[in-house]
């Protein structure tokens, strides 16, 4: 029993969950103390991770069910960080709406333990069982303000393809498990047999399930509209951190049980990541809505992300998480700006509304400009740094291809952040926004820019952070 | 000599950049704005300059070679000049002050800001000219459209957001192909450190597509003809000091990027095409002076002939001939020069006139005799009449190509020709004639500040013109061995 100390992440999570839970139902207007009480319980799940299992060398649990690694360790710390800074920071936006309830970090908190579950599985019924959990608080999120009825048909929206993704990717388990005998990953890459067709569909299937929930091109369709109708907040949260478990269930459904059959699915995600990086930039130059906007920005994001993934090498999966760290710190920066944009108690995410920002508020444009150029990949800042790991190892294995398109397609979308730059700082301005915002609002966007900005001076730790993830 | 003099000329721009950014920018503050502005880029000039007559002229070693780990087992920082790179260094610092100096009569809005995107681009542009590191260079090389997009997109003229966009979509167009082969020469040789890239050369078989991906970036920069278009465009809409940026230093980035890479990197692929840069040189001198004709906007006339000149420039690099590679950096220095001067000049009747048109011009000679005798000699300089140094650089880039080529020399000179005919014309639309438009009449002669930039601009010209030897015995010796390098290379099939 004493392996379950390298659970206890896991188990104070959800212990936490239940006590919170009650608490927030018998005492009356706890909201502003069940905020507070999760956002130490994301902090204090994070320093167990930290301190128990970062250190430990892979190691599985419940009938190899689990498995305690650095990859999983690091990805939970990724997590936790991030939702704990996407909780922080939406606390203003949630009392705006007068949506500010228990609920709202009781959710998020599950979903994270869903993602939790996620990351560490070893087996496609432990996966299977956080996907579930991460998702169906995902649909309540996304619902969280019910009387806006762009909210809830978001949530409807997504939860509808959501359930049929899962379905596909359900049938996928079954199929192989119906040709290698077992669920277990490592159970399957030793009964493997390249042989059986009916084992690649399987792979396709569940592929196709995973490629929903990060919003690949062609699995992308309920991305913008569900980005667009749920709240900013949730918004933040959805475009952030399901993907970083997602990510990691790709690399390790892939490279654990199915790395010798590489010839099947790296085409597949070559096309992936092909058409998520074209698909992204094109669609993106139409939108008027900032949020659809950062939705298919996203979608051109995960593309470069599933460019490492598909390389097939241990650089390929480091370059992958560099890009998804990057990409997150980026994507906060970028939605503290669009927390900021509040006059009179609304906001406001139509892009004509940064019109003259720079007149009227020059530090919330520099940054906005700083964040923008290094989400198009415009080097010294860390947006290029992720590319260029990326491209390093997809050019190492002479995918030529992929790293000529994917490069071709920053520059189309250099395009629609040029327009935003251009809005920003060449249009005339229009009325002030607010600007009594939360402490931890302008920390958030204060760090993530000066990260971002700075980056290039010690480009070597976080390559040595991810240097010890050795999947293959 | 341990004092990091390059990575001091890098850093101080962005340093005062650094320092205007924490200043409140209103009117009161212009003043001490554009004096710190100013104190930077004039200190780092004279730093440069310390380094010009510390450097040793006899090596074509790199110098002053600063080399930090940056990502382990992967890129160091490394910085240093030799005799190709020196003079651009030169050319960046000597520029800039003038260009911060004539903001006081163009850029009536967001000073601080512009000086910042000024100081910050002059950091990227040095950082270009002395990195040993293909990576690093690729950083700064792409760094520099940051601030250029902005000082188009804000204080440029009626169609800066579509030249601004045209600007950086099509440099980052052309740079995307460089960074897939800077990342396969990585992985082909398993450094991107220049020095030791030169000394063991790169394998035969995949110099070709390597060359090309570097001349993507290069050609778009220079730019060569058909891919200019977004000079003139660039140039019309820029305001006065981002013109002078530009067709000054940033269309060098890529003519020092010919010499140092793909001459130094690829010589089988330079052979094997040499044609192709031979064929569109000679259709740039000629095509491009021919539309330079007919400009109506004076900007655009000087925009053309930069393509022009940058034709000969690339001309004389492709000849792999000790004048033409020396012909071609002195155009370079001459043309940043000169380019400077006129844009300037352009900008200075405009700042009175508001207009760029030639046909409101004409018979201002009298009105404005200081001006007219200083445009009368940054125009002999554009043309190359002997005494000035762009006729050093057009004589010895005309030299090379004679031997090298009949044919292509023959067409070039024809160029000169043409040149002449419309920078005249020029002239003598602006300047000469009747003076029907009696606005003019109110204009008044060059105040202290513009005399004083375009004097300091000026001198050089004529100096250089008379007595080019510091030039030549700065990049003489590396020259010669980037040629016996170069024929080695090509001799051994490396």
């Amino acid at each position: 029993m004493e392996n379950l100390q390298l659970v206890l992440p896991e188990i104070f999570l959800s212990l936490s969950i239940m006590f919170l839970l009650i608490f927030g139902v018998f005492k009356k207007n706890s909201s502003r103390l069940v905020q507070s009480l999760s956002l130490a319980v994301l902090i204090v799940t994070a320093v167990i991770t930290f301190n128990e299992t970062i250190g430990i060398n892979e190691t599985k649990l419940f009938n190899n069910s689990i498995i305690i690694d650095y990859l999983s360790s690091l990805m939970k710390i990724i997590t936790l960080l991030a939702a704990f800074l996407v909780l922080i920071i939406s606390s203003n936006y949630l009392k705006t709406f007068k949506i500010f309830k228990i609920e709202y970090p009781i959710l998020i908190l599950s979903s994270v333990l869903g993602m939790m579950v996620m990351i560490n599985s070893n087996d496609l019924i432990v996966f299977y069982m956080g996907l579930e959990l991460q998702s169906l608080a995902l649909y309540v999120l996304a619902t969280f303000n019910r009387d806006q009825i762009k909210s809830s048909e978001a949530g409807l929206k997504y939860f509808v393809l959501s359930a049929l993704s899962s379905g596909l990717l359900l049938y996928g388990c079954s199929l192989i498990y119906g040709f290698t005998g077992s669920t277990n990953f490592d159970v399957i890459a030793s009964q493997l047999n390249s042989d059986v067709y009916a084992l690649t569909f399987g792979i396709v299937f569940v592929l196709v399930g995973l490629a929903f929930k990060i919003s690949a091109v062609p699995f992308h369709m309920w991305a913008p509209d569900v980005y667009e109708g749920s709240p900013t907040s949730v918004t933040l949260f959805f475009t952030m951190v399901p993907k970083i478990a997602a990510l990691t269930v790709f690399i390790r459904f892939l490279y654990v049980p199915f790395l010798n059959l590489i010839d099947q699915w790296q085409t597949i995600l070559v096309f992936l990541s092909i058409a998520s990086m074209l698909f992204g930039a094109i669609a993106a130059i139409g939108q008027t809505n900032l949020k659809r906007l950062v939705a298919y920005s996203s979608i051109g994001h995960v593309g470069y992300a599933l460019a490492g993934v598909a390389v097939g090498t241990n650089d390929g999966i480091q370059s992958s998480i560099i890009y998804i760290t990057i990409y997150v710190l980026m994507n906060l920066g970028l939605f503290s700006c669009l927390l900021m944009l509040k006059r009179d108690n609304q906001y406001y995410e139509k892009i004509e509304d940064l019109s003259g920002l720079s007149k009227n508020h020059p530090m919330l444009a520099i940054s906005l400009l700083i964040i923008l150029f290094s989400l198009a990949g415009i080097p010294p800042l860390a947006g290029f740094f992720a590319k260029f790991y990326v491209f390093k190892a997809v050019i190492e294995q002479s995918m030529y291809f992929l790293a000529i398109v994917g490069l071709l397609s920053t520059v189309v979308a250099a395009f629609y952040y040029l327009r935003l730059i251009k809005i920003m700082y060449f249009d005339k301005e229009k009325e002030k926004y607010d600007i009594d915002h939360g402490f931890w609002l302008k920390f958030s966007l204060t760090t993530s820019t000066l990260l971002i900005l700075i980056y290039f001076i010690f480009p070597g730790q976080l390559i040595e952070v991810v240097s010890r993830i050795n999947i293959i | 000599m341990n004092f990091p003099i390059l990575s001091s000329l890098i850093l101080l721009p962005s340093i005062g950049a650094l320092f205007l950014f924490f200043t409140k920018g209103n009117k009161k503050n212009n003043f001490t704005i554009k004096y710190v502005a100013l104190f930077t880029s004039a200190v780092n000039f004279f730093l440069s300059v310390y380094l010009w007559i510390s450097f040793d002229p006899s090596t074509s070693d790199f110098q002053f070679v600063e080399e930090r780990i940056w990502i382990d087992d992967f890129i160091n920082y490394k910085v240093g000049v030799d005799g190709i790179s020196i003079l651009f260094i030169l050319l960046t610092t000597f520029i800039t002050p003038l260009c911060i100096i004539s903001v006081n009569n163009s850029i009536k809005e967001r000073l601080s800001e512009f000086l910042i995107a000024v100081l910050i681009m002059e950091s990227f542009m040095i950082g270009v000219f002395c990195s040993l590191d293909l990576v690093i260079f690729y950083l700064f090389f792409e760094a520099g459209l940051i601030p250029m997009f902005l000082i188009i997109g804000i204080w440029g003229g009626a169609r800066r957001v579509y030249s601004a966009f045209k600007f950086f979509l099509y440099t980052l167009l052309g740079s995307v192909l460089m960074l897939v082969a800077i990342i396969t020469i990585y992985w082909l040789n398993g450094t991107t450190d220049v020095v030791e890239l030169y000394n063991s050369g790169i394998d035969i078989k995949y110099q070709n597509l390597l060359w090309l991906a570097f001349f993507s970036s290069f050609a778009v920069k220079t730019p060569m003809w058909p891919v200019h278009t977004w000079l003139p465009d660039a140039h019309v809409e820029a305001p006065t000091a981002g013109s002078v940026l530009l067709a000054a230093i940033l269309l060098k980035m890529a003519g020092y990027g010919f010499i140092r890479f793909s001459l130094g990197l690829f010589p089988a692929a330079s052979e094997i095409f040499t044609p192709l840069i031979y064929t569109l040189s000679v259709i740039a001198i000629i095509f491009t002076s021919l539309i330079a004709l007919m400009q109506e906007d004076m900007k655009k006339l000087i925009a053309y002939s930069s393509v022009a000149h940058m034709g000969y420039v690339t001309l004389g690099i492709f000849t792999i001939q000790q004048q033409g590679i020396e012909g071609s950096i002195i155009q370079m220095i001459s043309h940043g020069l000169v380019s400077a001067a006129l844009f300037l000049c352009v900008g200075v009747v405009y700042d009175r006139m508001h207009s760029r048109l030639i046909n409101t011009y004409g018979g201002i000679v009298s009105i404005i005799p200081k001006y007219s005798i200083l445009f009368m000699l940054f125009t002999l300089a554009a043309l190359g009449l002997p005494g000035t140094s762009g006729f050093v650089g057009e004589f010895l880039i005309l030299m090379g190509a004679f031997k090298d080529n009949f044919l292509v020399a023959v067409i070039a000179s024809l160029g000169v020709i043409i040149g002449a005919a419309y920078m005249l014309w020029l002239y003598k639309r602006v300047v000469f004639g009747k003076l029907v438009n009696t606005d003019l009449k109110q204009m008044f002669d060059l105040n202290r500040s513009e005399l004083f930039i375009l004097s300091c601009l000026a001198l050089p010209i004529l100096f250089f013109g008379f007595y080019p030897d510091p030039l030549i015995n700065t990049i003489e010796v590396s020259i010669s061995d980037l040629i016996d390098q170069y024929n080695f290379k090509l001799a051994s099939q490396i």
